[in-house]
């Protein structure tokens, strides 16, 4: 059971049987008056932002939430399929659960997969991937028209701009926080 | 060195610190000001102490305890009773500990000015407000008018008065009435009324329900309102006054009913200020006022928090 004072930014709590997470936090107190915690919280299931008013007196349940390393498997029909690497239990979520993940999920990929009460409702990748060109353009040297950089086509479908001298047929590494170009890696 | 190594915070840390010089500046050149203030008003400069046996039982302020004794809330028991031995304008610059109070403009240690003088109202603390705060601009050099947060604050008398009913209904559209039976009277001033108080020019908040005043006088023809006045700059609460309650018995009445209240709050009981009650009977007319330095700095640097106009935050130490 959390009150109002262990409110802060990070903090995951159940609200309307649901798990929310604080993403503002403001403390403030009228003259004489009561305090009030004042937070912007985000549903961690559709994603919604509300705002609430909390008093001092006020308390919440701690969401029940799990974190579990699983492998990325395959896709089918809407569906991302990963397996945990502890007791191989396989789980899978929606299209929309995994959002702009999907640009960086390849086969054999580990992630962490966040579990509320039991059922998976979102995955945590590692900040860098490294993901193999599919489609680019030939780099035509002292072609100074073409800038500092081209777009390419990545495994996963994923389209994002890179270095000119990147070519078909090799891995790049990319950070999945930004979705930006890191290196080249070297095989 | 990789990035958040101990050697790499330690620099982070030191340049924070050397970035607060200009506020630090500021701040002890406001201090000097206010003292110069009072002093050249014929005020005696006191200092009581900070460790005492009980504090007010104030609902909502809660005490620091250190052994068997609190840390005060604020010095006003200790210099009402300088006033009821015949002290007539007494002001005090001190810190104060209140207990969980941590956010943009609250640290649980700060730093409050208090004055009272006998033989005055909460009116004529407005016009001290007014006369002091033009004083220390045209001291620091700033002229009539601050810049704060955007917004240009005139601070040339005489300010608005606009009573608590009045702003309720102008901001908010409810009535007093209706916000207290609800218990939202808090969250409106906070979310509805404050934001629009105190600009162009700073504004006094007046006449509070007397069931939020439990040290204040109430008010002869509407007795359901307390003398006192909250003064507001650019939405940022400032200060906080009242014709003081002299009335013993009204005193005790009320410290009985802020302690019931305590305790239906599961909150920390405190002993009885007996020493303070045995003096209030012989404390002439008076009027006080509690102003937050650390917010003045804040006005005057221009800051939106509390944090870049103290040395050490909480969290720095």
């Amino acid at each position: 059971m959390y009150t109002a004072s262990n409110l802060r930014k990070g903090l995951k709590l159940l609200l309307d049987k649901e798990p929310y997470v604080v993403i503002d936090f403001q403390f403030t107190k009228p003259g004489k008056g009561q305090a009030l915690y004042r937070c912007k919280l985000r549903n961690m299931i559709s994603g919604i932002m509300i705002d609430r008013t909390y008093r001092s007196v006020d308390s919440f349940e701690p969401a029940d939430l799990e974190q579990r390393k699983m492998q990325y498997l395959y896709y089918q029909e809407g569906h991302f399929h990963f397996m945990d690497l502890q007791n191989y239990d396989q789980v899978s979520l929606s299209e929309a659960q995994v959002g702009d993940s999907k640009n960086y999920l390849i086969d054999n990929l580990e992630v962490d997969v966040l579990l509320f009460e039991g059922r998976p409702i979102g995955i945590t990748l590692p900040n860098f991937v490294d993901l193999r060109v599919v489609q680019a353009d030939p780099w035509a040297k002292g072609d100074s028209v073409a800038g500092d950089s081209k777009p390419i086509t990545l495994e996963t479908g994923y389209i994002l701009r890179v270095p000119p001298f990147i070519e078909e047929g090799i891995k790049i590494t990319v950070d999945t926080r930004t979705g930006e170009y890191v290196t080249r890696v070297k095989e | 060195m990789s990035p958040g190594s101990r050697n790499n915070l330690f620099f982070a840390a030191g340049e924070r610190l050397a970035a607060k010089k200009p506020h630090l500046w500021l701040r002890s050149r406001i201090v000097q000001a206010i003292r110069s203030f009072f002093l050249s008003k014929g005020y005696l400069e006191v200092e009581t102490p900070l460790l005492i046996p009980a504090p007010a039982p104030e609902l909502y302020i809660d005490a620091v305890q250190a052994g068997d004794l609190f840390l005060h809330t604020s010095p006003e028991l200790c210099m009402k009773r300088l006033l009821a031995s015949g002290y007539e304008k007494i002001f005090q610059i001190c810190r104060c500990f209140r207990e969980g109070e941590r956010g943009a403009n609250h640290l649980p240690e700060f730093t409050l000015l208090e004055w009272y003088r006998t033989e005055a109202d909460y009116r004529s603390l407005m016009n001290e407000c007014e006369d002091m705060l033009l004083h220390l601009s045209m001291t620091l050099g700033l002229g009539e008018r601050l810049f704060y947060q955007g917004r240009v604050i005139d601070l040339r008398p005489p300010w608005p008065r606009l009573s608590v009913t009045d702003a309720l209904g102008q901001y908010a559209g409810v009535a007093l009435e209706d916000v207290l039976a609800a218990g939202s009277f808090d969250e409106v001033m906070v979310t509805r009324v404050e934001p629009h108080l105190g600009a162009p020019k700073p504004t006094f908040l007046c006449d509070y329900p007397a069931s939020l005043a439990a040290l204040a006088r109430t008010k002869t023809k509407e007795p359901q309102l307390a003398e006192r006045f909250e003064l507001y700059i650019a939405g940022l609460e400032l200060a906080n006054a009242f014709s003081e309650l002299t009335d013993v018995v009204e005193q005790k009445r009320r410290f009985e009913r802020e302690r019931e209240e305590r305790s239906r709050l599961g909150k920390k009981a405190y002993p009885s200020p007996e020493r303070f009650l045995e003096a209030l009977p012989f404390m002439p007319e008076s009027a006080g006022i509690a102003l937050g330095v650390d917010r003045l700095v804040m006005i005057f640097a221009d800051r939106k928090s509390i944090d870049p106009v103290v040395a050490f935050t909480p969290e720095e130490l």
